[in-house]
């Protein structure tokens, strides 16, 4: 066991390994599938969910979770399309106003989940259905973008061997996953993140404000819905009420089968991007099959979820069985305090003391 | 509620059944494969099918013809449900191309959102067809053809066959409508209403929306039969044979006789609705085909050959049964369905 195989990097490796595997036996059926076109197609159809799996990944590490993401993302194509169409908006100004309003809308979540003392889940589940009640308010029909800057945008992209394109949505996407990495691991916010999800308790012992970081947290994860909206607006180029329903879900699934561990403390947005990625990969080979029923797709998630918690939890009780080998090595590697001593609590009793 | 769990236990037995049929459908389909690379190179079609989902009984038929048509013309069909969701649709067009399939069908879940994909496959030089719906685009060269039913013409069949049916007798009729809001809606009451427009006997007295669904359909009638005088309401018009279903069931507990009492017409086919008129409860039904992609295999295979390109319309019959055929049409269908 090298010093990278840790409690806090053995999720992630399992993804990728996970992953490999699942690759490998599809090029060896569809060697179509090998090919730069497929790759590139895999990062812009699933350009909208891994931006908001970046978001659920900072939700889920600060211990919350987010079921509103699908219907605010909804919200915010059929609001593009009505401001650009209907009040004839240049799109720059459109965009900001979303982000903006998203923003706004994951601080006002966050504030009722903190003072009010509220479950996540219900206080979220609210927010689902307001934002999609406000999305069919305004349109029950499907709204095409007509928009010469908006068709540039949405056909800007970079030829790559092979037929493939790296669209402009794929792009922002990984932007957003390495935003979402400096955020996460690179600053104080993130440290705070880790400490809140980490036990919030111990997180106000040690001087965090947790109300100003839930806040934040949520405005940023429904930031990043606004922003998946967006990238879904010009993937379609058009708005639609409905647009992302369920789709929270998948962001959750891509989450934990990343190896972040759904009672927060433990995680990061490489295992998400992975998350994403293997189930695209699922959906383009049933498609590729073509003869089987999509929705073996969701059988395929569900099996790989549950592996994934299986593992997590072995893990978790190998580390604590043999203590320091496990959960010691990550102190001196990590930068931070705050985010080594979550990283061994769930280990519970004998490791939390050793973390410190 | 009732009837939801009800479809919905219906619809668990029929993926089971599916899903066997599937399995030997595969077995078929690799046995043909392997004889045709036996029989020296024979070239078979491949056709990329992007399905909106599963969601009624009309909508698994298309998928079953699909199926059976694809096999009948040596064509192998990708099948791809994207369960209602338009990003799962596009994603589907897309592995289709990278694919590099024959051609692509495409029965889309909204009617805009297209034109990059399409584009994309049109570069690949790969035809796409519509089924059952259209789309919402300033370049229509993006697909070959659209095959889909003419939705006004359905209203006008029912409308017209409710005329003769009553000739010059004064006849209320009350109207059941879908989902308000979908194109479909407008045109199916469209047409209906232009057809009766031209007989000033009949009149339209009362409409209201069943939302597609036998229990609101039955619920829509009920309020009818309350809110207008008894023995009144002389015809109904339902956008939907499911409401109809509903809605007969309404007239029956009202202790009327549906089909006699009150006339009933309705669109769309379903096995149920054959099964009503040939026990005498209804009295017609307008046809929407579900045999769009066969004939789309058709208009392909025949492009392909000469490469004229067919009209960017292909408009499937919108035929009316009545009960005499009845039960030999409910024969045939119901395992369709």
């Amino acid at each position: 066991m090298g010093r990278f195989v840790t409690t806090r990097t053995l999720p992630l490796l399992a993804t990728v390994v996970v992953f490999v595997l699942i690759y490998a036996v599809c090029a060896a059926q569809y060697p179509a599938m090998l090919g730069l076109r497929v790759m590139g197609n895999l990062l812009t159809d699933n350009a909208f969910l891994g931006i908001l799996a970046v978001g659920m990944t900072v939700v889920v590490v600060a211990g919350g979770i987010d079921l509103s993401v699908g219907a605010v993302m909804g919200l915010t194509t059929v609001a593009l399309a009505r401001l650009i169409e209907g009040a004839g908006l240049p799109p720059a100004l459109a965009f900001a106003l979303v982000l903006a309003l998203g923003g706004l809308f994951g601080a006002g979540v966050g504030a009722a989940i903190h003072y009010l003392k509220a479950p996540a889940f219900i206080v979220t589940l609210t927010a689902m259905f307001l934002a999609r009640g406000c999305a069919l308010l305004i349109s029950t029909d499907s709204i095409p973008i007509h928009n010469a800057a908006y068709d540039t945008l949405a056909a800007t992209a970079l030829a790559l061997p092979g037929g493939g394109r790296l669209t402009l949505v794929a792009g922002i996407m990984l932007l957003t996953f390495l935003a979402g990495g400096i955020l996460l691991h690179g600053t104080r916010f993130g440290a705070r993140v880790f400490a809140l999800g980490g036990n919030a308790h111990f997180a106000q012992l040690m001087g965090i404000n947790t109300g100003r970081t839930t806040i934040l947290v949520h405005a940023f994860c429904s930031l990043m819905a606004a922003l998946a909206g967006i990238v879904f607006s010009l993937y379609t180029r058009s708005g639609y009420a409905l647009t992302g329903t369920g789709v929270e879900l998948d962001a959750i699934a891509a989450v934990v089968i990343g190896g972040t561990l759904l009672t927060g403390g433990v995680g990061g947005v490489a295992g998400s991007f992975i998350g994403v990625l293997i189930q695209g990969l699922i959906l383009t080979w049933i498609t590729f099959d073509g003869t089987l029923s999509s929705w073996w797709t969701k059988i395929a998630i569900g099996a790989l979820l549950f592996l994934f918690i299986a593992v997590q939890r072995l893990i978790l009780v190998a580390s604590a069985r043999y203590g320091r080998s496990g959960a010691g090595p990550a102190a001196p590697n990590t930068p931070n305090q705050a985010t080594s001593a979550p990283a061994s609590r769930p280990s519970s009793g004998a490791a939390a003391p050793s973390a410190s | 509620m009732d009837m939801k769990t009800l479809l919905g236990s219906r619809k668990i037995s029929r993926q089971g059944l599916a899903r066997r049929m599937l399995g030997i459908g595969t077995a078929v389909l690799l046995g043909s494969l392997a004889a045709g690379c036996d029989s020296g190179d024979k070239k078979g079609l491949t056709v990329g099918f992007s399905q909106i989902g599963s969601e009624s009984g009309w909508r698994a038929a298309e998928t079953k013809l699909a199926r059976q048509g694809a096999e009948q013309r040596g064509i192998t069909l990708k099948f791809s449900d994207a369960q209602q969701r338009q990003e799962n649709q596009i994603k589907a067009v897309r592995s289709f191309i990278a694919q590099g399939v024959d051609a692509i069908l495409l029965a889309p879940v909204v009617s805009s959102g297209w034109d990059e994909v399409l584009g994309e496959a049109k570069a690949a030089n790969i035809p796409v067809i519509l089924l059952d719906r259209q789309i919402d685009t300033p370049n229509v060269d993006l697909y070959l053809t659209a095959v889909t039913s003419d939705t006004i013409e359905e209203g006008r069949v029912a409308g017209r066959w409710l005329a003769g049916k009553v000739q010059g007798r004064d006849c209320r009729i009350v109207e059941i409508q879908g989902t308000v809001g979908a194109s479909l809606v407008a045109n199916r009451k469209k047409g209906f209403e232009e057809a009766i427009a031209t007989a000033p006997n009949l009149h339209l007295v009362r409409t209201q929306s069943g939302e597609f669904t036998r229990a609101k359909g039955k619920e829509v009638m009920e309020g009818f039969l309350k809110a207008e005088a008894p023995g009144s309401i002389c015809a109904v018009y339902s956008h939907n044979d499911d409401m109809m279903i509903g809605a007969i069931q309404a007239i029956k507990e009202a202790g009327l006789k549906p089909g006699t009492d009150i006339l009933t017409v309705s669109i769309d086919g379903v096995p149920d609705i054959f099964k009503a008129m040939a026990d005498g409860d209804a009295n017609a039904t307008v046809e929407l085909a579900p045999d769009m992609a066969p004939r789309a295999y058709d208009i392909l295979l025949a492009y392909r050959k000469d490469h004229a390109p067919p009209p960017k319309w292909v408009q499937t019959p919108s035929k009316l049964y009545e009960p005499d055929t009845a039960a030999a049409e409910y024969a045939r269908r119901k395992d369709l369905y």
